[in-house]
């Protein structure tokens, strides 16, 4: 790799612009604003991760944000309606999920279709599924909701480390050792390189696929039940439109979309800087909220045109030694 | 039969006929249609003057998706066109309200082709900015608020009627029969087809592929205006936040069940239209039969699968399989 990799350059990125709002809101450079800019952006962080796995292997997965949304409504509905315990729903869901997301993978591969297409119906069934449940928001009043949603680690300054945040963190952690240090991760990537390549090398495609989508949706059910625990409540509405935001989060953190490249790590940078984004609006108070979808939009396509360029100096100088060469 | 019945469309037809033969039992006013104030009014009409936005982003989906591309972004050029022209609607005359949403869709167009056209991204990641950053840019231009406006002349646009028929239907007529023949009457048609078909070899043989990228997202993009244009006119208001939202995705799915490939090549601009009349059929049926409105999306997500599953090449192989058992038992 020449020059800066991508995921130094979303870290530079990151740096930068919280020193810039340090600089004008010295506020911010506190652990308390970290603590709930972790906090705020721990479903996506979580969602985020198994989207990195989608896009390496040279997939898409539109219906992470209606997984998310359904799981909600169904753990709410589970524990104040149904009357299951807390812990049974949420092994239930966590089940359930897997078994969508292996669904969705399975007809990429048997039929050999667009996984844009298929997980665009997945994204229709699980919000259909969701509105059928409730369209109504239901509250959770669950004895474990108050004592997650109290638990936190205190960091100095008088920051909060919050349950949910720590989930985030550890599925993280866990995510980039799963991506880079095992035989499931090295197969994600030749996946991306090249499915005829990979799948002549001895990796079992099929199983892959399911694997992976799998994987995605199983964090998408995770991220619900953070999502729930977040807001205290189930609703169908949940969550729209977070696959669009955990795209952008996995791509601004340098990982190629057309697969065969990329890093866990960029994507939870990718992550902190949309919430950045959404701090300094926060703290600005002058700037409307749709400045985030904008800046958001700016930051893809400086990304994009980045990787766009690093591809194109990656090819050149090979053209250059083969001419000298002759 | 084969003889009178087009070889092409003939699922399409069908399926239209049997969602409207199914609209008929829960509703039996279902086929009515009155005169009143010379205008048609019923059921059916209403199928077609819903189904007009739809219908107009699947003409420019479906040239798209022939050059092997995707555009994300026509909601969100939707939103922009619609706050552009209803910002301007009372304070200037319809032609050049028109003049500036259709040229702001054609900008919105130009970027998305240069970026993959010239920049060489891939279609879905090229337009997925524009359909992160579109809502944003309308909001800007709408100041975050539902801007109303009471200029007869847009009002007309999305309310009135030419013949009996609504002027959103007109206008979608119109351009599908532009499209036709600009595509159809030239070798256009066939030149996207080559550049979706295969690019790399289209461009050895001399085909102006990049140009042909560029003018079918351009085409999307005016489309798209015309179709925020009305949006925004039927309701006399833009919602920058809600108006087009997720029509990107019923465009595409119309499209598909048009039966153009994903993987670009041939393409039917009628059946494309015809894909966007069978998905309003069905959404104004579920409505009409008492369902909660949630219920369109389960009903959309199966017939997507459907869809999907009979175009699959892995799917129609299987059925020939099968075929090919069977003879060699009987």
């Amino acid at each position: 790799m020449k020059g800066l990799p991508p995921v130094l350059i979303t870290a530079i990125v990151l740096v930068a612009g919280f020193a810039l709002c340090a600089m004008q809101f010295p506020n911010i450079a506190s652990t308390r604003v970290v603590g709930n800019l972790l906090t705020d952006n721990a479903f996506l962080g979580i969602v985020a991760t198994g989207m990195t796995f989608v896009i390496i292997s040279g997939g898409i997965d539109l219906s992470v944000g209606s997984v998310i949304g359904f799981t909600t409504v169904f753990v709410a509905l589970a524990i104040e309606r149904w009357g299951v315990p807390p812990l049974v729903a949420f092994v239930a869901i966590l089940a359930l999920s897997a078994a969508f997301g292996a669904a969705m993978g399975a007809v990429i591969h048997v039929f050999d279709l667009p996984p844009f297409i298929v997980t665009l119906a997945g994204m229709f069934l699980a919000r259909g599924a969701s509105f059928l449940l409730s369209t109504e928001s239901v509250p959770i009043t669950a004895p474990i909701y108050s004592t997650v949603s109290d638990f936190a680690l205190r960091m100095p300054g008088g920051g909060r480390l919050t349950a949910i945040a720590i989930i985030m963190l550890v599925i993280v952690i866990g995510g980039a050792l799963l991506l880079h240090l095992t035989r499931f991760g090295a197969n994600v990537y030749a996946l991306g390189g090249s499915r005829t390549t990979a799948s002549l090398m001895g990796v079992a495609v099929g199983k892959m696929t399911i694997k992976i989508y799998m994987l995605s949706s199983l964090l998408a059910g995770i991220a619900g039940i953070v999502f729930s625990f977040y807001t205290s409540a189930g609703y169908s509405l949940s969550a729209v439109g977070v696959e669009l935001d955990s795209i952008a989060a996995v791509v601004i953190g340098g990982t190629l979309l057309t697969g065969g490249q990329g890093s866990v790590i960029g994507t939870f940078l990718g992550v902190l800087i949309q919430g950045l984004i959404q701090t300094y609006i926060n703290f600005d108070g002058t700037l409307s909220s749709w400045w985030t979808k904008i800046a958001t939009g700016v930051l893809l396509f400086a990304f994009i045109a980045l990787q766009q360029g690093l591809v194109a100096l990656a090819r050149r100088p090979v053209a250059k030694r083969v001419g000298a060469a002759s | 039969m084969t003889a009178l019945l087009p070889r092409r469309g003939l699922a399409q037809i069908l399926a239209l006929i049997v969602i409207l033969a199914v609209d008929r039992l829960v509703s039996p006013q279902f086929f009515d249609l009155r005169l009143q104030d010379g205008r048609l009014f019923g059921s059916l009409i209403d199928v077609l003057n819903r189904g007009t936005p739809v219908a107009l982003l699947s003409l420019g989906m479906v040239l798209v998706i022939a050059t092997r591309g995707i555009d994300l972004s026509v909601g969100a050029v939707m939103a922009i066109c619609g706050a552009i022209a209803a910002s301007l609607a009372d304070s200037h005359g319809l032609p050049i309200v028109l003049a500036a949403a259709l040229g702001a869709g054609l900008v919105c167009g130009l970027w998305n082709g240069f970026l993959v056209a010239v920049l060489g991204m891939q279609p879905i990641v090229a337009t997925l900015i524009l359909m992160v950053a579109g809502r944003g840019i309308a909001q800007l231009i709408t100041e975050g608020r539902i801007v109303t406006f009471s200029s007869p002349d847009l009002v007309w646009l999305g309310n009135g009627s030419v013949l009996g028929l609504p002027v959103p239907v007109v206008i979608a007529l119109g351009m599908l029969l532009l499209t036709g023949a600009v595509v159809r009457g030239s070798a256009l048609g066939l030149l996207i087809e080559a550049t979706g078909g295969n690019a790399r070899a289209s461009e050895l043989a001399g085909v102006g592929t990049r140009a042909m990228i560029l003018s079918v997202y351009v085409w999307c993009g005016v489309c798209a205006a015309l179709a925020g244009v009305i949006a925004a006119a039927d309701i006399m208001g833009a919602d920058a936040n809600n108006s087009g939202l997720w029509l990107e995705l019923d465009a595409i799915l119309a499209v598909v069940i048009g039966g153009t490939s994903l993987f670009g090549g041939r393409f039917s601009l009628v059946l494309a239209v015809l894909g966007a009349l069978i998905i309003q059929t069905m959404n104004t049926g579920i409505l009409l039969s008492g369902y909660p409105p949630e219920f369109n999306l389960l009903v959309k997500a199966v017939v997507v699968l459907a869809v999907l599953l009979l175009q699959s090449p892995k799917f129609s192989g299987l059925a020939g399989i099968a075929a090919r058992l069977r003879r060699t038992k009987a």
